[in-house]
């Protein structure tokens, strides 16, 4: 009996604590394991991969205007995930962020359309300045929508324990719908244009070093988040929830009540992103008004371990592929889709390197030595 | 009488991560003998039989059977060499009848189950089980259970058995039927090894007792040569006293009075049928019961945690005044200046958060504290800290997550957080369940200091021996009504046993 056969080749045993910086580095090495695989769908089109990175980076990054609409797509990736990390820390799966931003958009919109001329300005600002006035309006009415939008899913949860992944899903096709009934009808600009009119400018945010000062917004988030995660009674909750209900309930926590608040602070924070949209770069409403910004964040949240800081940086990786991928399609042809397929496998790496942060491989030894990967 | 080697052991190690379950163990098992595997937990018994019967494959070391080494990768392969076991959890089909459970898994043969029940009946009463082998699985007790595991083993021919803690979950009588059918087995030729933490039960059924401690190997000696306190010694590396004090509280006064408590589930079963006692400060009041009996939702309806159709729960405050607890949430009986600890069952899923650390735990009670927003960790942080030694808790640092504690280490930290509110009522569920010897003395002597401090202490227990020794009345439950509650300090085991069973009526 031949014993090398009978002992497997290779398997699986689980692996000491690693230290914090070891993982952090797994991580962030799994990132280049991911371009690198992302390269060999890049050579199935034709094309050569380096190439095609560089095209990606000096096209998302090598201009300040370049710049500036790389960041104009991560400020709702960066919001949306922002908003998305509390309800997964209570795995609360809020896959509504979609129609929270809808809700919160339409409802400023409501608000630009309809009391631009209505709302004062302040009374110190030169004529032809923004509407400040106006613009607090919409941004505090955006959040309300969006954070009632995602208190009802989570009002059910806490009542009758209903599945909130299906709700808020669901909850998504009902604010796309309405969207799009107004847009056709009680709001269409030109009659049979199917579109609603261009926001005034007064009701247009301006812009700070060329892109809209949602930036600034959205980075007092990511600090304000933060320290709600890691310092306030509120975080300590949510984190609590998400370990163990029953731990909550035994330190005498109100479940229901804390699932309702932090779904309305996520949606809030969702239908901010919402206004940020439709009043920074947009200036209109349409039913894709989201354009899955709040399912990519999903990925972005997840990706940084919903670590606030981590989240800056997976959603610029993110919004340079976006962006770098239509450089690419308009200069080498290949399809911008490789933007999805390469987040894909992003996703997948970062999946796997979270296995191999907990276990390793052990091969057969030979001659009485262990090598492990 | 000389026996056959069944099985040998050699120089087995077995890692998981850094931890070392297992460190180069040899080990012999005979045929026709009873072998107790003792060991303190964690000190890696459960792993070493694993490696037996195929469910992990040693790092290093060597497996032979009648001088021949073998390599046992899957528990298929370790019924092929004729090796079975019973686990510490059953994995049984519960709507399928013990018969159907036997053959499950099972390709060679056709699925004939008339055949297949004559020969559980002819097992059954070859070693004198009792078993209908075409009752569903859902309408059996925990004892049934463990016996169609045994028969599923038996079925697939093996003669060699290991049963991983099999009286854990059993009544002293049942533990009985058991022990005369292993001693059956045993004249019939069978290598069995038994692995158990109580030492009577060691001393009354093995024929010899192998001792790890710490994951090596420290010796087997013959059972008759030896005694409980020598198996502690050995199990625990140095000498340990063996007995519990129980001093006398000076004036016990009413402290929990529980009245005409019953409670439903949610499919509106009554798990608890008009239960009423009174727990009294200075005195530790025994729970004794069969699993299931209620215990967790009475501690659960005391707390707040656990909603009651009838009865009421007053507390007494100085002086006689009564506060009415039934029907308020947790923070309201908090609120209320009503200081009860409770150490749940579900110590991860319950009493602790497992991802954080000490400090987030002690958090857990005051992190309602202050007035602004954000929570106050330095009192925790010092509180964890005091813990961590006093309590000698094995942990890298405060902030390191419980969950990756071992057991006893976990329960030090719940324990000592809930003593640390200074309750007036100390609830207290399996305390000591699936701790090793120390750390269970040390559970037990805060809980006795905690009684001479005037706590009405309540202690839920399974071990018998235990529930005599340390507590001063004894409450037991059976299917959710109080069978009796009797003075410690003269009731018996078996009367206790009795009581335990007492409403059940036969069902086959
Ligand atoms: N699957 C596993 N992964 C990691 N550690 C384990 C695993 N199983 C057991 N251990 C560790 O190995 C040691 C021995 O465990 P075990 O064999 O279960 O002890 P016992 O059965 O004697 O209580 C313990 O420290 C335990 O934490
Ligand atoms: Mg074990």
């Amino acid at each position: 009996m031949s014993q090398e056969k009978r002992i497997p080749f290779v398997r699986l045993a689980k692996r000491a604590e690693m230290d914090r910086k070891k993982v952090w580095l797994i991580r962030i090495s799994s990132i280049f394991v991911a371009f690198i695989l992302g390269s060999i769908p890049m050579m199935l089109t034709g094309s050569n991969p380096i190439e095609a990175y560089s095209v990606i980076i000096s096209g998302s990054l090598s201009r300040p205007v370049y710049i500036r609409q790389t960041v104009k797509i991560a400020i709702p990736l960066l919001g949306c995930a922002l908003a998305i990390a509390p309800c997964f820390k209570m795995r609360f799966w809020n896959i509504g962020a979609e129609g929270q931003i809808t809700m919160g958009a339409m409802v400023s919109t409501y608000f630009a359309l309809f009391f631009v001329k209505k709302v004062p300005n302040l009374p110190f600002l030169p004529d032809g300045s923004p509407n400040v006035t106006l613009l607090l309006i919409m941004l505090v009415s955006g959040a309300v929508a969006g954070g009632i939008w995602g208190l009802i899913p989570a009002f059910f949860k806490a009542k009758w324990n209903t599945n909130e992944t299906l709700f808020t899903l669901m909850m998504n096709y009902i604010a796309i719908g309405i969207v799009a009934w107004l847009q056709g009808g009680p709001w269409e600009g030109r009659k049979g244009s199917q579109l609603i009119p261009m926001f005034d400018k007064s009701a247009r945010l301006p812009d700070v070093f060329g892109v809209n000062c949602g930036w600034i917004i959205v980075l007092v988030l990511v600090v304000l988040m933060y320290i709600y995660m890691s310092r306030t009674k509120q975080g300590y909750e949510i984190a609590v929830i998400g370990d163990s209900v029953n731990t909550a309930r035994y330190a005498g926590m109100n479940v229901g009540y804390i699932i309702m608040r932090t779904m309305f602070i996520s949606g809030a924070i969702s239908g901010l992103v919402g206004f940020l949209i439709v009043s920074g770069s947009n200036y209109t409403l349409y039913s894709g008004v989201a354009n899955n910004v709040g399912f990519t964040a999903i990925t972005v949240a997840w990706l940084s371990q919903l670590n606030s800081f981590a989240m800056i940086i997976i959603s610029m990786i993110l919004a340079v592929l976006d962006k770098g991928a239509n450089t690419l399609q308009t200069r080498m042809g290949v399809p911008a889709s490789i933007a999805d397929i390469i987040t894909g496998i992003l996703l997948f790496a970062m999946l796997s390197s979270e296995f191999f942060i907990n276990y390793k491989l052990v091969f057969r030894r030979s001659d009485k030595k262990e090598v492990s990967a | 009488m000389e026996n056959k080697c069944a099985i040998e052991m050699k120089g087995i190690t077995k890692r998981f991560g850094k931890v070392v379950a297992n460190d180069s163990i040899d080990l012999s098992i005979y045929s026709g003998e009873i072998l107790a595997l003792l060991g303190e937990n964690g000190s890696g018994k459960t792993t070493l039989m694993n490696m037996l019967s195929g469910i992990y494959q040693p790092d290093e070391g060597k497996i032979f059977k009648d001088g021949q080494e073998i390599y046992i990768r899957s528990p298929r392969e370790a019924y092929q060499y004729g090796i079975g076991m019973i686990h510490q959890h059953y994995k049984l089909v519960e709507v399928f009848t013990a018969a159907q459970n036997v053959i499950l898994g099972l390709d060679d043969e056709k699925l004939d189950l008339a055949k297949t029940e004559g020969k559980v009946k002819e097992i059954a009463s070859r070693y004198g089980f009792d078993i209908d082998p075409s009752m569903k699985v859902y309408d059996m007790s925990v004892s049934q259970k463990q016996t169609v595991e045994i028969i599923k083993v038996l079925y697939r021919g093996a003669s060699i058995l290991v049963l991983d803690e099999p009286t854990a979950v059993l009544t002293p009588q049942e533990t009985q039927k058991l022990f005369r059918i292993l001693k059956n087995m045993r004249e019939d030729g069978k290598a069995i090894i038994i692995i158990t933490h109580k030492l009577n039960e060691v001393m009354e059924v093995s024929d010899k007792v192998a001792v790890l401690r710490k994951g090596r190997y420290v010796g087997t000696v013959e059972t008759r040569n030896t005694n409980p306190q020598a198996l502690t010694d050995m199990m625990v590396g140095h000498a340990v006293m063996l007995n519990i004090d129980r001093p006398k509280y000076e004036k016990p006064e009413e402290k929990l009075i529980v009245e005409h408590l019953t409670v439903l589930d949610q499919e509106g079963v009554k798990r608890l049928d008009d239960v009423s006692f009174t727990a009294k400060t200075g005195e530790i009041l025994g729970i004794a019961g069969i699993s299931g009996s209620g215990q967790k939702e009475l501690l659960e309806a005391i707390t707040g945690l656990y909603p009651i159709k009838n009865g009421s729960i007053r507390f007494v405050r100085e002086k006689g005044k009564e506060v009415e607890l039934m029907g308020l949430p947790p923070k309201r009986i908090r609120q209320e200046g009503v200081g009860m600890a409770f150490v749940p069952e579900d110590r991860l899923g319950m009493g602790l958060v497992g991802s954080m650390g000490m400090t987030g735990n002690m958090l857990l009670r005051s992190w309602r504290k202050g007035k602004g927003l954000l929570v106050e960790k330095k009192e925790p942080e010092e509180l964890a800290k005091k813990i961590w030694e006093e309590l000698e808790v094995v942990t890298p640092g405060t902030n390191y997550p419980v969950r990756r504690l071992s057991g006893g280490n976990v329960q030090k930290v719940l324990v000592g957080r809930e003593i640390a509110s200074q309750p007036e009522v100390l609830l207290t569920a399996y305390a000591v369940r699936g701790l090793d010897i120390n750390t269970s003395y040390t559970i037990y002597n805060l809980l006795t200091e905690e009684k001479m401090k005037g706590v009405a202490v309540v202690y839920v227990g399974e071990d018998l021996d235990v529930l005599l020794e340390l507590s001063d009345r004894i409450l037991v439950l059976c299917g959710g009504q109080v069978a009796g509650i009797v003075d410690a300090r003269s009731a018996t085991k078996e009367e206790i046993g009795l009581m335990m069973t007492q409403f059940v009526t036969k069902e086959e």
